[in-house]
């Protein structure tokens, strides 16, 4: 079972797209729904926390694999 | 929401056009402090020079991660971001602007337009009593001067809903500030180019985390870029662009040996793993026996003389450059094949060719 409802791909993808990706996929959650972010561009280790404040989501984790990042966001209320 | 609602809440709500740097932030943190809701908007061109070139780039050693300003900015002022894809709507922005191009190809006033009555219309839509801006009456050669102000206001249809916090002292009441809404006292008539009175304000707020204003942020302002979409749009015969034609353009060294070719060559491994994710409907040339980078083919190359030319400059900006020949993999998409060249001699490469 996979901890997440939804997968972003934003491999490949400049700032902002995996922000902007990431925005439009937790539209479509309830509260507490989980989004995994895969994400190629390093803006992504400091936005997607920022992200998270601004909008009150919970960054659940992220992980780094060299240019690669994985991170899991939990919808907030 | 309406008038009404102020009189019923007490609430007044301003929408501002945050690009996270020190004005748009400033702006914002004048009317926070006038107990005002602020919430912002982002817009994203396609153009957005932040970050872009060290997203690409190999990065410096030590340098931290880039980051996107309005969203570090809205969380420093802790206000709502709306951040908001205009890419698609842009094209016509930048391919037919009414008010012409700056000193580049930037439609720096038509951009303005657009914005701001983006954002109005988001304003009304989702409950705000008014938008504002970070601009400065001067500060800007194209869109922030004393003419272009009113033209702007009226083409956005945003006659007097427009509030600039920085420069209001210099410029006509706004609504917000003739109901009552904003203290006009409390605001600034900030002129002119210089930043100090800015980053005066900045101390005094004790704002200390906002990007260096050098360097701009767009694209369509950068001398270098606008020769490649240029380039791009002669060569083409029109002047469209898809998002991939002009992210491309931020990426690699870009060479055009003939009207119906370009190669678009990696300078960095980060490069060449960004330009990777390009190869689909282009043909990549990969050396085989010696490090170098990815080029991809941007054009139609079937005559085999032109194959063997693209070979060979892609074979001279690897490692093997001074070698008497180069292996590399050719691949168009359908058919992979492995070549010999003899990498192109420097005298041999004519500058006209780099774009």
């Amino acid at each position: 079972m996979s901890d997440y409802d939804l997968e972003v791909d934003a491999r490949g993808l400049l700032c902002p797209l995996p922000i902007l990706k990431s925005d439009q996929a937790m539209t479509t959650l309830p509260t507490q729904g989980k989004i995994c972010v895969l994400a190629t561009d390093p803006g992504i280790e400091r936005d997607l926390p920022a992200w998270c404040a601004v909008n009150g989501h919970i960054l659940v984790s992220m992980t780094q694999q060299g240019r690669h990042w994985r991170a899991i966001v939990e919808k907030g209320s | 929401m309406t008038h009404a609602s102020i009189e019923k809440t007490g609430v007044i709500r301003a929408l501002g056009l945050l690009s996270g740097g020190l004005d748009s932030t400033l702006a914002a943190r004048l009317l926070l402090e006038q107990g005002i809701e602020v919430g912002c908007v982002n817009f994203h061109t396609g153009f957005c020079i932040q970050s872009h070139t060290s997203a690409i780039r190999n990065p410096k050693p030590g340098a931290p991660p880039p980051r996107h300003d309005a969203l570090h900015a809205a969380q420093s002022l802790g206000v709502k971001l709306h951040m908001v894809d205009i890419s698609s709507d842009y094209v016509r922005i930048v391919t037919d602007p009414k008010h012409g191009y700056g000193k580049n190809l930037n439609p720096c006033l038509d951009c303005k337009i657009f914005m701001v009555a983006k954002a109005w219309a988001m304003a009304k839509e989702l409950g705000y009593h008014f938008i504002f801006s970070g601009e400065v009456l001067g500060q800007r050669p194209m869109s922030q001067r004393r003419d272009t102000f009113p033209v702007i206001d009226r083409e956005a249809g945003v006659k007097g809903w427009l509030l600039r916090p920085l420069t209001a002292l210099r410029m006509p009441e706004t609504e917000p500030e003739k109901m009552g809404w904003v203290d006009r006292s409390r605001l600034e008539g900030f002129n002119g180019r210089g930043r100090k009175p800015q980053m005066a304000l900045a101390k005094k707020l004790a704002i200390t985390d906002y990007p260096s204003p050098a360097g701009g942020c767009c694209f369509l302002t950068d001398e270098n870029y606008t020769r490649k979409l240029r380039d791009l749009w002669a060569y083409r015969n029109n002047r469209d662009y898809s998002m991939e034609d002009i992210l491309l353009l931020k990426a690699g060294r870009h060479i055009r040996p003939a009207p119906h070719f370009k190669l678009m060559i990696g300078r960095d491994q980060s490069e060449n793993l960004f330009l990777s994710g390009f190869r689909k409907g282009r043909m990549t040339i990969q050396t085989k026996n010696t490090p170098g980078p990815l080029t991809l083919v941007e054009g139609e190359i079937t005559a085999a003389e032109d194959r063997l030319l693209a070979c060979r400059i892609a074979a001279r900006y690897s490692k093997g450059k001074d070698l008497p020949t180069v292996q590399l993999t050719v691949d168009d998409g359908n058919v992979t094949e492995v070549v010999e060249v003899t990498p192109l001699p420097a005298h041999e490469l004519p500058d006209h060719w780099h774009v």
